[in-house]
């Protein structure tokens, strides 16, 4: 393969994990805003969104039906998540909160490893479109499906936080939720609509990954976890466009390194990038600088 | 402090000391705690250690630290190194390998706590997360350490009277900084920066401060651990590791000594007392988390806490800060 | 006289927006001097600047001569310039006297280990700041409170406390930021009395941000007039009251 298209594979590479990052810290990113919570809780949906597909698909329903059957299970368990754990504490301190969530997080991986084992299962894949061949590249229908989808939910969740009510409410409750309360908004219908839309997008993450990434285990969330939340946090944390942007530098930098600099010590070479920006842009790529008034 | 009360407390603290040292020999010797709870007592004084080092960041300067397990890595790692490549009389050798643990720890601490000049909260949290991160993917691929396959042959250094000295100076150390004027301005970083910066404490001496302090005794605590273990491995040092040392800060209270010792004791225990349960273990344990934070927040368990506290008398003066 | 402050055209701005533009201050020592001018006038901004919280774009400050632009807020505080809060920001989880102690601290210089091993330099320095803490808390009458946690004070309590933790730092140059928000007028009246006290026992001066015009004519013997951040008059409060401008920009009759 010449170098040029082992180039492209690349790219390829970087804009599919980087779309499923994204999809996962869309959520980060719409919770932080609102809850101004580090929901560590919410890699593990990708994995509880995973099993659950996993399981309907043994029952020969339709994908299309496993799939919006996961969705839906998936926003429920993020509401009740934030009912049950997080609204009791809204007034906590934030590492309260945070410690919280770590529970939540530990809790959905030993219930599911009780439940499926800890054993790796193998995830049957169902997206299966021809593969679009470009020259001497081939690219697989998983890449492009999970390209295609993520873009397509991130535009539809632009449009919906910038133009309708409901995503306006949402905007406001994360700029001020007293003065959003004064102004006759349902703060607390707000932040449950914001879990359910981040656990939904976690959900369709946890699909598209399975199926790029098979086998599935109970721990499989916490990386791309917290590599989302690393590219949340990148790219402004609480703006929407900055985690997606944040999510693609982030993959695009992972598959480079990998294949032009050195696997061993990807994880370093990505953390370190992580604390040089945050050092040299503190607010991220697109996020705010907000000073402390005096 | 009054000059006669301090005189006081050190013969409190000496006498309790002394005896809780004394009390725990003639137990072990008299097989009521058994070898193996012995290696638990040893655990114990190591998360003690760690615990109240972490409450130093996260509890007093306020800061969310999530790379604890990066400090003790690196004290752990470094000491092993010295001890397994000098081969010097024991009794010299480990307490220069802790103090090399301790100081490597440092040097990592001092690292850290340059981004933590210019950033708070949040911000600073993900960036300790991302330097344990970086020690542990290194220490992977050092094979000088062992790499993944891990580091063995370490000589069996950790006594508990090593573990239990160490434990104690921590906690003593760290109440008489937090009882200087230097603790104060660390604390006063925590309540308000900027208030602190106009009453002429130069905030980012005391943010180092408290980092590389911290850092230090994660340092030897990860040095008692590797002499204790005789075996590391980078897998030992993940965030999991630094989040269960936080988990034990924030259950004894931010700020509070007393309490992190209690709830190091009370989590070091708890899992072994749930190992019968085997599989559901950590599923309780996560249970339990999350019940503590929510009671913790509760405001009927809050009125029947202070109740419990009326019946004990006043908290002491350290737990005015929590 | 000497001057204590000197201030020349000093200007700030924030993004594209002029918060403070050409301003000129000469505040003598002892002094009692006043700042006013209408909500957003820039004077918080200039109090920021004064004490290190924002760097000014533009002009000098000098404290007795010293060249103060670029400092950092603590190294201007040790300096002598002391400053309280419009919203009173205390460390309100430490005891009012563990309060005054934190500013003390640049009365003290024992060192770490000397701290943490408690020898005698450590005892004898602590025995000496919290002295002067009871000495200064009873200023105010706040003695008795030395042991409470600040969060617990009355309001009106909590300001006087950052009035005096501002003392602690030895100050040439008190910054008072509205002291007397939020207080009735007898409480405001003996708040200006012990004001007055503190001038001159400790031989401050003080630069004054108040809303109440009565209050600052009354007690003030210097006036600056901030509008949109310049400045619109200067001068006794006599001059101030007739001047034109003033009454135009400020007073609205």
């Amino acid at each position: 393969m010449s170098a040029f298209n082992q180039f492209l594979m690349q790219l390829i590479n970087g804009l599919n994990i980087g779309s499923i990052y994204a999809l996962i810290a869309l959520g980060y990113t719409m919770v932080y805003g609102i809850a101004k919570l580090i929901n560590f809780a919410h890699g593990d949906i990708i994995m509880v969104g995973a099993y659950i597909s996993l399981v309907l698909l043994g029952t020969g329903l339709p994908w299309w039906l496993v799939c919006l059957l996961t969705i839906i299970a998936c926003a429920v368990l993020g509401v009740v998540m934030e009912k049950v754990a997080y609204k009791p504490l809204r007034k906590a301190s934030r590492i309260s909160l945070l410690i919280t969530a770590i529970g939540i997080s530990y809790l959905l991986e030993n219930l599911f490893q009780l439940i499926f084992t800890a054993n790796p299962k193998p995830y049957p894949g169902f997206i299966t479109l021809p593969p679009i061949v470009l020259g001497s590249i081939t690219i697989s229908s998983n890449y492009y499906i999970t390209f295609i989808v993520s873009v397509t939910l991130m535009i539809i969740l632009n449009l919906f936080v910038q133009k309708t009510n409901m995503g306006k409410a949402m905007r406001a409750v994360s700029e001020d939720e007293g003065a959003a309360r004064l102004m006759g908004i349902n703060v607390d219908t707000t932040i449950s609509l914001t879990f359910a839309i981040g656990s939904a997008l976690a959900a369709i993450a946890g699909i598209l990954y399975s199926n790029c990434y098979s086998p599935i285990n109970p721990t499989m969330g916490s990386l791309p976890g917290i590599k989302a939340f690393i590219a949340a946090v990148l790219g402004g944390i609480g703006s929407i466009p900055g985690a997606v942007l944040g999510a693609f530098i982030l993959g695009m930098v992972e598959a480079m390194t990998k294949a032009y600099i050195s696997s061993q010590f990807l994880d370093s070479i990505v953390f370190t990038i992580l604390i040089l920006m945050l050092i040299l842009k503190p607010a991220g790529i697109l996020g705010r600088n907000v000073k402390e008034k005096v | 402090m009054k000059k006669n009360d301090f005189k006081k407390q050190l013969l409190i603290d000496f006498v309790s000391i002394a005896a809780g040292y004394v009390l725990m020999r003639v137990l072990f010797a008299a097989g009521i705690i058994n070898t193996y709870w012995q290696g638990i007592v040893l655990n114990i004084c190591i998360n003690v250690i760690l615990t109240v080092s972490l409450n130093m960041t996260s509890g007093f300067l306020g800061e969310l630290a999530l790379g604890h397990a990066g400090f003790m890595a690196a004290g752990a790692y470094a000491s092993a190194f010295f001890s397994k490549t000098l081969k010097l009389l024991p009794v010299i050798e480990f307490p220069a390998a802790l103090l090399i643990g301790g100081l490597t720890a440092m040097l990592l601490g001092f690292i850290v706590s340059l981004p933590a000049l210019r950033l708070r909260g949040d911000y600073l949290a993900i960036i300790t997360l991302a330097f344990g991160e970086i020690v542990r993917n290194l220490l992977k691929n050092m094979d000088i350490v062992g790499g993944t396959k891990g580091y063995s042959g370490i000589p069996a250094y950790t006594t508990f009277t090593w573990a239990y000295l160490m434990a104690v100076i921590c906690v003593l150390a760290t109440r008489s900084l937090i009882n200087s004027r230097q603790g104060r301005s660390i604390i006063s970083v925590r309540e308000d920066e900027i208030a602190a910066e106009a009453s002429g404490v130069n905030t980012n001496t005391y943010k180092f401060l408290a980092f590389v302090f911290s850092a230090f005794f994660a340092g030897v605590a990860g040095a008692l651990y590797a002499h204790y273990m005789r075996f590391l491995q980078p897998g030992v040092f993940t965030l999991d590791k630094s989040i269960e040392i936080l988990v034990m800060v924030v259950l004894g209270g931010m700020g509070s000594i007393r309490g992190s010792v209690i709830s190091s004791v009370i989590l070091t225990v708890l899992p072994e007392l749930l190992r019968s349960m085997s599989d559901y273990r950590m599923l309780a344990y996560s249970v339990v988390l999350i019940m503590m934070m929510l009671s913790k927040h509760s405001e009927t368990v809050q009125a029947a806490l202070e109740k419990v506290k009326g019946m004990f008398g006043r908290g002491r003066k350290e737990e005015v800060h929590s | 006289m000497t001057n204590v402050l000197e201030v020349r055209d000093l200007g700030i701005n924030f993004g594209g927006l002029r918060a403070v533009d050409g301003l000129n201050l000469d505040i003598e020592e002892n002094q009692l001097y006043g700042l006013i001018g209408p909500n957003g006038a820039g004077k918080t901004t200039v109090f920021n600047m004064l004490t290190g919280v924002y760097e000014p774009t533009d002009g000098t400050i000098k404290l007795n001569g010293q060249l103060l632009n670029g400092k950092k807020a603590h190294e201007i505080a040790r300096l002598g310039i002391s400053r309280t809060f419009q919203n009173i920001r205390l460390f309100k989880d430490m005891t009012v006297l563990e309060n005054v102690l934190i500013s003390l601290d640049t009365q003290a210089d024992y060192g770490l280990f000397t701290g943490i091993l408690k020898l005698p330099k450590f005892h004898a320095q602590e025995k000496a700041m919290e002295e002067e803490a009871m000495s200064l808390l009873s200023v105010f009458h706040l003695e008795g409170d030395a042991h409470k946690l600040a969060k617990n004070l009355p309001y009106g309590k909590q300001r006087e406390l950052e009035i005096v933790r501002a003392l602690g730092t030895h100050p040439k140059l008190l910054l008072l930021d509205e002291p007397a928000a939020g207080m009735n007028p007898q409480e405001t009246q003996e708040l200006m009395d012990t004001i007055e006290t503190v001038r001159k026992q400790f031989n401050i001066a003080v630069l004054l941000i108040e809303h109440d015009m009565k209050l600052v004519m009354g007690i003030c013997e210097k006036i600056t007039v901030l509008n949109y951040g310049t400045m619109l008059a200067c001068g006794t409060p006599d001059e101030i009251k007739s001047n034109p401008d003033v009454i135009k920009a400020y007073l609205g009759e």
